[in-house]
């Protein structure tokens, strides 16, 4: 196959820091490969800065394969970019065409500040995270498949929702900048397994608590999160977590 | 946890949301099966009689009082969680999400909800004030009708009157169109809060929940065009 290449315009957010406001910038990128991935189109811009000396672009990445959730990048007003169920890192240039203008912003949620460029603050997540997405005891080793039964399709289920890499671009791409579909999938990975079912009412308790806290919105059932979310987590989850929510709070003691 | 915690994490408030929409469905269901008794071709007897019934016994008296309860909740409560929801983003996208990732009803319940609400005012200050309260505080009484020796109001005459005006009949119309929009999404939204996840009854319930936010609408919509057209 003939290999194409491409001369793009990049529309980047550049801010200094938390305190100041940003603009964009537009830069040119010549001679760019349509087998490069995103990302490596952002480190040949980088060089180019360098070369100019004049500061690179800060932007998060980590394991460049989809996995890890760091490549937080919405591009041309999509989080992750143009591709269904994909990262911003496995987005590959032929997904766009020669003389194309490429927007690029960070993340845009008061609970996700942006620190410089397209660099935003996820630690609300993990701090969510640390209200309750966790089996308080040491379950040990892998035990024998058989000696605890879970039921097929509730283990799919939590397979599924154990997908989320916390990317947040459910956040990003909500109207509301709702992390619901993120703790829907922490709550229901936990809630199905018979590790996670002994705390599930005080952890969806705690994890919606600190949601509201870290100034997440109120989900509103648009759809839009499922629509970005590069692992497919279902919006079903939400409604499960909304269940869990509702049981928790009739069935509590006190 | 309380009550009052469990009601104001976003969850809860979204719950009654949802519980108080629900309540509107069904009022919607029986409100526009009454009115439907204009179809009876009677010149409004039926219907006359059947509002008769609703305005002076005293069990959809008082579910009125909870009706109007649950409908202040439902649009106080709209709106605080829109405005909360609006402060969660100081700096917008330069390029928005928009219809690539939802519908854009989803996203425009409280702008549909507030066309419905100014419509509400109107249709109260039309037909509910007269009917309750006509005679009182110098509000205009309706006319009457007597149907075997028993005289009751005649909300028939009053609607035919109202809908001779193509502008009213308009507004109507398009109130109706924002309802279908409004109940497209909160039909299923309201369940999916509740936390109906089971693809079974989602599937159900979406379905159902179209199919309802399409003929409920309607109904209401037919009812001014029949008397602009004087079909009925
Ligand atoms: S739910 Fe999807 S979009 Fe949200 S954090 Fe998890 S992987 Fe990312
Ligand atoms: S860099 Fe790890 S998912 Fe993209």
């Amino acid at each position: 196959m003939a290999h194409k290449s491409m001369n793009l315009t990049l529309k980047v957010w550049r801010q200094k820091n938390a305190k100041t406001t940003g603009q964009f910038e537009s830069y040119q990128v010549k001679n760019i490969s349509e087998e490069m991935s995103f990302l490596e189109m952002f480190d040949v811009l980088n060089e180019q800065l360098v070369q100019e000396n004049k500061e690179p672009i800060a932007f998060d990445h980590d394991c460049r394969e989809g996995i890890c959730g760091m490549c937080s990048m919405y591009i041309d007003g999509k989080p992750h970019g143009p591709w269904q169920a994909n990262t911003t890192c496995q987005l590959h240039m032929r997904a766009f065409k020669d003389g194309d203008t490429i927007t690029v912003e960070p993340w845009r949620a008061n609970a996700f500040p942006v620190l410089k460029d397209l660099v935003v603050d996820r630690t609300s997540f993990d701090r969510i995270i640390q209200a309750g997405g966790y089996v308080s005891v040491n379950t040990g080793n892998a035990v024998d498949g058989n000696s605890l039964p879970i039921n097929k399709n509730a283990a799919d289920d939590s397979f599924a929702a154990a997908m989320c890499i916390g990317c947040g671009a459910c956040v990003a791409a909500c109207k509301n900048s709702s992390a619901m579909l993120f703790l829907s999938a922490k709550v229901s990975h936990l809630a199905l397994l018979p590790q996670g079912d002994p705390e599930r009412s005080t952890r969806v308790m705690n994890m919606v608590a600190q949601m509201d806290k870290e100034g997440f919105g109120a989900c509103t059932n648009t759809g839009a999160c499922e629509a970005t979310c590069p692992k497919e987590i279902s919006l079903s989850n939400i409604a499960r977590l909304n269940q869990e929510y509702l049981l928790s709070s009739l069935t509590a003691s006190n | 946890m309380t009550w009052n915690q469990i009601f104001s994490t976003s969850v809860g408030k979204k719950i009654t949301m949802s519980l108080t929409g629900i309540f509107l469905i069904l009022f919607l269901v029986v409100h526009a099966g009454l009115n439907a008794c204009i179809w009876a071709f009677d010149e409004g007897e039926t219907f006359n009689k059947a509002a008769a019934f609703m305005g002076n016994n005293w069990v959809p008296r008082v579910l009125e009082i909870g009706l109007f309860g649950g409908l202040l909740l439902h649009i106080f409560q709209g709106y605080s969680l829109e405005l909360a929801n609006r402060s969660k983003r100081a700096v917008n996208y330069a390029i928005p999400y928009g219809n690539k990732g939802s519908k854009w009803y989803s996203r425009s319940m409280a702008i549909l909800g507030t066309l419905l609400l100014m419509f509400l005012i109107m249709h109260i200050y039309q037909f509910w004030t007269p009917s309750r309260l006509g005679g009182m505080m110098g509000i205009e009484k309706l006319p009457e009708a007597t149907y075997n020796g028993k005289e009751i109001h005649n909300l028939f005459y009053e609607m035919k009157e109202e809908f001779e005006n193509p502008i009213i009949v308009v507004f109507y119309v398009l109130a109706c169109a924002s309802l279908g929009y409004h109940l497209a999404h909160g039909f299923q939204s309201a369940f999916r809060t509740l936390g109906v996840h089971n693809k079974r009854y989602s599937i159900l319930l979406s379905s159902l929940g179209y199919g309802f936010s399409i003929f409920v609408p309607l109904i209401f919509a037919l009812m001014p065009i029949s008397f602009l057209f004087k079909l009925v």
